[in-house]
């Protein structure tokens, strides 16, 4: 029961996200109906692909009334997408370094796309949510992972993630992962008068 | 050649050579190589949090770097491998984003790769090699049979330690 709400919590935040990157790109996009699980800290990379597969991650920080931690993962071939949709030019596939400009770029994307998130979470809950600001990091799934994982291994064992994956057909994959603390949690399903 | 046997986020494994141990993929993690040159016995630990005794819930050994030494330690011992012959080499402790924070989680990285120094210090064990620290993510191999340490990263040159 408890994980039905956290899902329909990702749903909404994550539906938000993806109507707000639609708009920025001007085009239709396609939402996963989300993924919620306490995973152990092994099987955490294995929801996205190989440890050692290379992606771009956006981290933000969550603060207010609930805390955690946020994170967007892309693979470089929709990175890039994003990258010349909205700036109308065309990167190289391959290239693994984003010019200071595209970099700015795709963290306003984490920023617009966190923001909508949490916008949709708080009205829901009533809860204060406030996202810190973006950072940007390209390399291996595991050691981006890595950073919530550490964070959250002083609570527990296991990582509980909100998970959906967004895109139109194969043209942009992303996920969203929503990984908020666990007196978060609590305080998000006492909201809900759960 | 051997087997090459994974070790998980928070996970710790002991192999002879020829076999080999390898983790992907670490970040703020540290990937702490024992070695003992005699008998080819090697441990590796994937440890991501420096203290154990900082927090409550500590059941998983493997994940904190005082008590993954120690118990990397104990299963070497009872493999066969002899205390004061290891040695170690060392790898990870990234800050893998560079926030502009004085938030001591995200500097955990560096916290690591002290815990690791200092715990080995205690124990007398010396590190021959390390790459720690800086931004990015490592995969590391370690192989038994010649000691090496092998690190690979995006973008970078295939490097042994």
């Amino acid at each position: 029961m408890q994980f039905d709400v956290l899902k329909e919590i990702g749903n909404i935040g994550a539906g938000n996200a993806t109507t707000a990157l639609a708009k920025m790109l001007d085009m239709k996009m396609d939402m996963s109906v989300p993924n919620v699980a306490l995973l152990p800290f092994d099987e955490i990379c294995s929801l996205i692909g190989s440890e050692e597969d290379i992606v771009l991650g956006i981290l933000l920080g969550m603060e207010g009334d609930v805390n955690g931690m946020m994170m967007f993962i892309f693979d470089m071939k929709s990175a890039h997408r994003l990258v010349d949709l909205l700036m109308h030019t065309s990167t190289e596939a391959n290239d693994m370094d984003f010019t200071e400009i595209e970099t700015s770029a795709l963290n306003e994307i984490g920023n617009i796309v966190s923001g909508s998130y949490l916008t949709a979470i708080s009205t829901l809950t009533g809860l204060k949510m406030i996202s810190t600001v973006p950072n940007l990091t390209i390399d291996m799934v595991g050691s981006l992972l890595s950073v919530p994982a550490a964070e959250f291994g002083k609570y527990g064992d296991k990582l509980l993630l909100i998970q959906s994956q967004f895109g139109e057909t194969d043209f942009i994959n992303g996920y969203f992962l929503l990984i908020p603390e666990l007196e978060s949690y609590d305080k998000i399903l006492s909201s809900l008068g759960m | 050649m051997g087997e090459m046997i994974k070790v998980g986020m928070a996970d710790l494994k002991v192999c002879k050579a020829p076999d080999s141990l390898t983790t992907l993929g670490l970040g703020s993690c540290i990937g702490v190589a024992l070695y003992d040159p005699s008998t080819k016995i090697a441990g590796l630990l994937h440890c991501m949090l420096p203290d154990s005794k900082q927090i409550s819930n500590n059941s998983n050994l493997a994940k904190f770097a005082d008590s993954g030494i120690d118990e990397l330690i104990r299963i070497m011992v009872k493999t066969g491998a002899v205390k004061s012959r290891l040695v170690a080499k060392m790898a990870g402790g990234a800050q893998m984003f560079a926030m502009r924070t004085t938030n001591d989680a995200l500097r955990v990285g560096e916290r690591n790769a002290a815990a690791v120094r200092e715990k080995l210090k205690q124990y007398g064990i010396r590190i021959i090699s390390e790459d720690c620290g800086l931004n990015y993510g490592r995969t590391v191999e370690f192989y038994p049979e010649t000691g090496d340490y092998i690190i690979k990263s995006v973008g970078k040159a295939l490097k042994t330690i």
